[in-house]
């Protein structure tokens, strides 16, 4: 068990996940941390990928500028290593498989340990693939993190009866990125895993406002958020961290907010 | 060759998908189970390929190419001549069928010279089925006239503009599509490559080369050949040109990969040559890639063979040195593109040029009484205006 179960024992959890090297270290670095300073429950980072086929424009395009500045795994490692010296919210990888089976699955899995990662998602790994690499992340004490989708219905349980830190539950068919309408009955997936499984389990895709972020929290333990940031930097480049910080605020407090939430300027 | 129940060939192939992906492709794998045996499945998709497609294509024996070039006798089995010229309608019109019986109403799929794409779009105006095809938008540009041909046949084409704008690109939105729109789509994936089932079933609906190859050898020559060359970019002609002679250990296995500037060069596209293993577009097999798994932007002349991996079975074939991979640079295909078109009056398509320029220089090393097939892939119109332009001619399509 990792850090993961203490990213929800604050109320619903608000989960923002940022691209390393978008667009340099030292910019995630000041985001990580002022997502963290204003309410972000866990972080998602990113490991950058050529081709990330799960990915909407938005991430598809953080993506390329990062690999394109040079990023690579080692130096998102040594990034971590510094960051954890002052950041302890709990943090988990998200990538390809290839980034992880390239640089050879045991010595990746061994280095998030060491640098105080804790835990992995890899949305190109489903259930019956994902041995190769959860049992490796079991032997470190790292959260393979399972993913379930609109079309996974027999599925559900079977996922969510082997799941680790927390389930990510994907809203709607498609890639990432923003979406005016989520309608996906999404309460009775929830329901389906609770049945399966006392992990907690947080909804993402297409989140990108706060109603939206309540709406979906109000119905599982918590939202996670991609695009609406990676957006903001790619808005304000090296300037995101503090628009980052009031996003994350607003959304955090939406989150927890029993009244109606103000609209905010899409 | 077998495949257990993930569709493994050795370590290769397996499913490497979203979650989103995974009920669809079990649905695809449970129909083809229960069609692949079913005689009136079989009845009309042979009959498709007989009557629409022109099978069985032709054995010929290049008499004149064997007699120049003083080695081996040559044949060259032409799937040049297929409606829509190339192997590909073999897979598309058992893909298309299947589809049809599943119940789906749409095609997508992806394509790197147009072949593919024409033959999908052909199909579904064929069937009835609304299609979409992904097309990089470099490629859309080397190949116009494939892009005007699938728009004529009632098909959407969708210029690709992401990552390097070519063939795998194509792959990747193709399977983006795929996640937003499962319930009345089918992806028609064009070669071996990708999800279980997808090689298996591309490969049995490809193997019908070989398995017409074989008997068409037999009874001309009365014995089985002494080499099979083929093009690989994902694999599909060649798989199926291998697939019947896979058991008989006499017979040598021939994949031609396209080499693009050279091996030693960063421009080629030269997967088991270049690559190491890895894990992408939903199989684990070998892949043209950096130090951190980044896949490489890959390079050959040749639209339909510019593709950074390889399919998972012909990896296998490679790992247990059943077949051979050999690298053919553009020089060495522009070359016999010429070489063929002017000694036997048939215009191949640059892929298919890669495995001529083998043949070209494994014949004189063979004697007379040896005999090699080279599988003619496809018909080389669709290049004639690139091929012009690498000579540096700018002609009008």
């Amino acid at each position: 068990m990792s850090n993961i179960k203490k990213a929800f024992e604050n109320g619903k959890a608000f989960i923002a996940f940022i691209t390393c090297g978008d667009p340099d270290l030292e910019t995630t670095g000041k985001a990580v941390r002022e997502a963290a300073k204003n309410g972000a429950d866990l972080i998602e980072l990113g490991i950058p990928f050529s081709d990330p086929t799960a990915e909407g424009p938005v991430i598809q395009g953080a993506n390329i500028r990062a690999l394109a500045g040079g990023i690579t795994t080692d130096k998102i490692f040594e990034f971590v290593k510094d960051l954890r010296k002052d950041v302890d919210v709990p943090m988990v990888f998200m990538t390809y498989a290839n980034v992880v089976f390239s640089y050879g699955i045991e010595r990746f899995v061994k280095t998030c340990k060491e640098i105080g990662m804790d835990g992995l998602i890899l949305p190109d790994i489903a259930f019956e693939e994902k041995e190769e690499f959860s049992e490796t992340c079991d032997k470190y004490c790292i959260d393979f993190i399972s993913l379930i989708a609109p079309t996974s219905r027999q599925r559900i349980a079977m996922i969510a009866k082997e799941a680790s830190g927390f389930l990510y539950i994907v809203s709607s068919l498609g890639v990432t990125g923003a979406r005016s309408e989520i309608n996906t009955d999404l309460a009775s997936m929830v329901e389906l895993v609770r049945e399966n499984t006392d992990i907690p389990c947080a909804i993402g895709f297409g989140i990108s406002t706060p109603q939206q972020a309540k709406k979906m929290a109000d119905i599982s333990d918590g939202a996670i958020v991609g695009s609406a940031i990676v957006k903001l930097l790619e808005k304000y480049g090296k300037e995101a961290p503090k628009y980052i910080g009031e996003y994350v605020k607003s959304m955090k407090d939406g989150m927890s907010n029993n009244s109606v939430p103000v609209e905010l300027g899409a | 060759m077998s495949t257990d129940k993930k569709g493994r060939f050795g370590i290769h192939g397996g499913q490497y998908i979203p979650e989103t992906l995974m009920n669809a492709v079990i649905e695809l794998e449970e129909a083809y189970e229960h069609y692949k045996n079913d005689p009136e499945f079989n009845r009309e998709l042979t009959e498709l390929l007989d009557e629409y497609a022109g099978r069985p294509s032709r054995l010929y024996y290049a008499e004149k190419m064997t007699k120049d070039l003083g080695g081996a006798k040559i044949y060259l089995k032409r799937e040049d001549l297929n409606h829509t010229g190339s192997h590909k309608i073999n897979n598309v019109l058992g893909q298309a069928l299947l589809a049809k019986k599943m119940g789906k109403t749409r095609l997508i799929a992806e394509t790197g010279a147009g072949q593919h794409g024409v033959a999908t779009a052909t199909a579904a105006a064929l069937m009835g089925m609304e299609c979409v095809v992904f097309m990089g938008e470099e490629d859309t540009k080397r190949q116009a006239l494939n892009v005007y041909r699938m728009r004529l046949l009632g098909s959407e084409v969708i210029p690709v503009t992401s990552g390097t704008a070519t063939l795998k690109d194509a792959v990747s939105e193709a399977m983006r599509e795929w996640t937003t729109r499962i319930d009345d789509t089918h992806y028609c994936l064009g070669s071996v490559m990708g999800p279980h089932p997808f090689p298996t079933i591309v490969r049995d609906f490809q193997a019908v080369i070989s398995r017409e190859s074989r008997a068409q050898i037999l009874e001309k020559e009365g014995r089985l050949p002494d080499a099979i060359v083929a093009c690989v970019g994902g694999g599909s002609n060649a798989i199926g040109s291998f697939y019947h002679y896979i058991n008989d250990e006499g017979v040598k296995l021939i994949g031609c990969e396209a080499a693009g500037r050279g091996i030693d060069t960063f421009e080629t596209a030269a997967t088991v040559n270049t690559g190491k293993l890895g894990i992408f577009h939903g199989m684990k097999s070998y892949f043209c890639q950096d130090e951190y798994g980044q896949i490489a932007p890959v390079y050959s002349i040749s639209a339909g063979l510019d593709y950074p991996g390889v399919g998972p079975e012909h990896a296998h074939l490679h790992d247990i040195h059943r077949a051979e991979y050999v690298p053919v640079t553009d020089d060495e295909a522009v070359d016999a593109f010429e070489y063929l078109s002017r000694t036997e009056g048939i215009i191949p398509a640059i892929e298919s040029a890669h495995a001529v320029a083998h043949a070209i220089k494994l014949a004189p090393t063979m004697s007379k009484d040896q005999i090699i097939i080279v599988t003619i892939s496809g018909r080389g119109d669709k290049d004639c205006a690139a091929i012009a332009r690498y000579r540096g001619e700018d002609i009008n399509e």
